[in-house]
């Protein structure tokens, strides 16, 4: 009997303790798809080994009223911000806590990692750990790993499923991609057009040294998407389709 | 479900009674101005005949605010933001001290060599066509998006170059993550590209003395005429 208690108390420990672990990304340096011509250096940093769930997000807002959705102000989250929760400290019965939590501004996404003492990651920091597989650093020519997320692309609604559900990665990483998309820190500093209006072209009058950035590789169709994303998102703005994890 | 609607009930009532503080500490002068409105805004302390038109100026009944010291600020106010930053003169200050001015602000670094120079003329351009006496309404605020060069001793040394280092010039350091939150209340993309240089939009964005987004400028050396009666508006 107490054997049980002890292995169940291990599992309920596991399941809390889900969204601070971490595992450490080792420093490198990669080519992103857009931004630099040259290498990018990476440093050492941690990663949320799942990305953030609906069960963390809920222990947040009832410590922190303040990003509650009848409490959190417009500045800082759009009309969508949690909008299948059923009130302020009560998420959608069909929601499953280890899914991961959607409707997320960046505002919002932001304050979560700091209250742990983490942060948002880098859009390098990002897809320099998105960019591995299950065996290898850098996958991106890698066929099933393009073909992977693009399947992905077209399957909807995968931000109902549980964390864990896709592959684990060479750092250890679950659920870059698969589930659902996920908040930056620097999301904003993608200069794909004109600011909001969108006059497609990278005109040097709006944007101050915008000649010398550029996709590198516009071939690489899936990490384009995610680009294209983070472009037309705004701070504010939340979908059903984007979350978050932290780094540190 | 009794519980949100009592939540909602004090909610409404402490929106209400807000209200009602809104319109105090709101000093008056006397001041007389044109009926024709000749010199637009323009008003005078004294009675007596318009310059331009000669008739028989009136006094101004409306009770316009010189000062506004009401605390209220709405959900899409830039006053809730809680970072710190320091100015030019290494002051540490919150972006809520700069309430019951009209703001007109803009992120640069001053390192730049190409775009910066350009919006900050365009600044001193807007600001030229503002009628004097709305200069003490107003404060024209630059943002570094490279705090980690741009110290409060880059800042004066920039301010002083460009002859703007007064009390109506405010030049802010921010940490990194407070610029970058900054940059997206304000919709600016940015991006380091290089040791000292950065990829930025060129935006101008005027703030009312609540701190709301009232009108912004894209792009560099464009027809300012809109912005500058915005302001002009938003500084009475």
């Amino acid at each position: 009997m107490g054997k049980i208690f002890f292995i169940f108390s291990l599992l309920m420990f596991y399941l809390s303790n889900a969204q601070s672990q971490m595992e450490t990304i080792k420093k490198g340096s990669f080519i992103p798809l857009y931004g630099a011509v040259e290498a990018v250096k990476i440093n050492t940093f941690e990663m949320d080994v799942y990305p953030v769930t609906n069960a963390d997000y809920l222990e947040f807002v009832k410590k922190y009223p303040k990003w509650q959705k009848s409490v959190v102000i417009k500045l800082f989250a759009d009309k969508n911000y949690l909008n299948e929760w059923v009130s302020d400290t009560i998420y959608n019965v069909s929601f499953k806590p280890n899914s991961p939590v959607t409707n997320i501004s960046w505002y919002a996404a932001k304050a979560y990692c700091e209250c742990q003492n983490k942060r948002l990651p880098t859009i390098d920091e990002w897809e320099y750990v998105a960019m591995a597989n299950e065996s290898q650093i850098d996958a991106r020519k890698v066929k099933s790993y393009n073909d992977y997320i693009l399947s992905w692309y077209e399957k909807p609604k995968t931000n109902v499923n549980e964390i864990g559900s896709t592959y684990k990665n060479y750092w250890g990483i679950y659920d870059l991609h698969g589930l659902v998309w996920e908040w930056t820190a620097d999301f904003n500093s993608i200069m794909l057009g004109g600011e909001s209006r969108g006059d497609g072209g990278q005109d040097s009058n709006l944007f101050c040294g915008s000649a010398s950035i550029g996709a590198s590789d516009l071939m690489n169709y899936a990490a384009f998407m995610r680009y294209a994303m983070r472009n037309s998102l705004k701070a504010n703005n939340t979908s059903k389709n984007l979350g978050f994890r932290c780094v540190k | 479900m009794i519980k949100s609607k009592f939540f909602i009930i004090i909610i409404s009532f402490l929106l209400l009674s807000a209200c009602h503080n809104k319109k105090e500490q709101a000093t008056t002068l006397a001041s007389y101005e044109c009926p024709m409105h000749c010199e637009g805004d323009q008003t005078y302390e004294e009675p007596g005949s318009c310059p331009v038109c000669k008739m028989d100026l009136v006094l101004v009944t409306d009770d316009k605010p010189i000062l506004e010291t009401s605390n209220e600020i709405s959900e899409t106010s830039i006053f809730n933001l809680t970072s710190d930053w320091k100015t030019q003169n290494n002051k540490s200050i919150k972006l809520k001290e700069l309430q019951g001015k009209t703001l007109v602000m803009v992120m640069i670094y001053t390192s730049c060599q190409a775009a910066c120079p350009r919006l900050v003329a365009d600044m001193r351009n807007i600001e030229k066509q503002i009628p004097v006496d709305r200069l003490d309404n107003i404060a024209f605020v630059f943002v570094s998006i490279d705090p980690e060069t741009d110290t409060p001793q880059k800042l004066k040394a920039f301010a002083k170059e460009n002859r703007m280092d007064d009390n109506s010039h405010i030049f802010l350091q921010g940490s990194l993550a407070d610029v970058r939150e900054f940059s997206n209340v304000l919709s600016v993309k940015y991006k380091q590209i290089s040791p000292l240089d950065f990829s930025h939009s060129n935006i101008i964005s005027v703030f009312d003395k609540n701190g709301e987004l009232v009108k912004q400028q894209e792009g560099l050396g464009v027809d300012n005429k809109a912005i500058v009666s915005e302001i002009i508006q938003t500084s009475k």
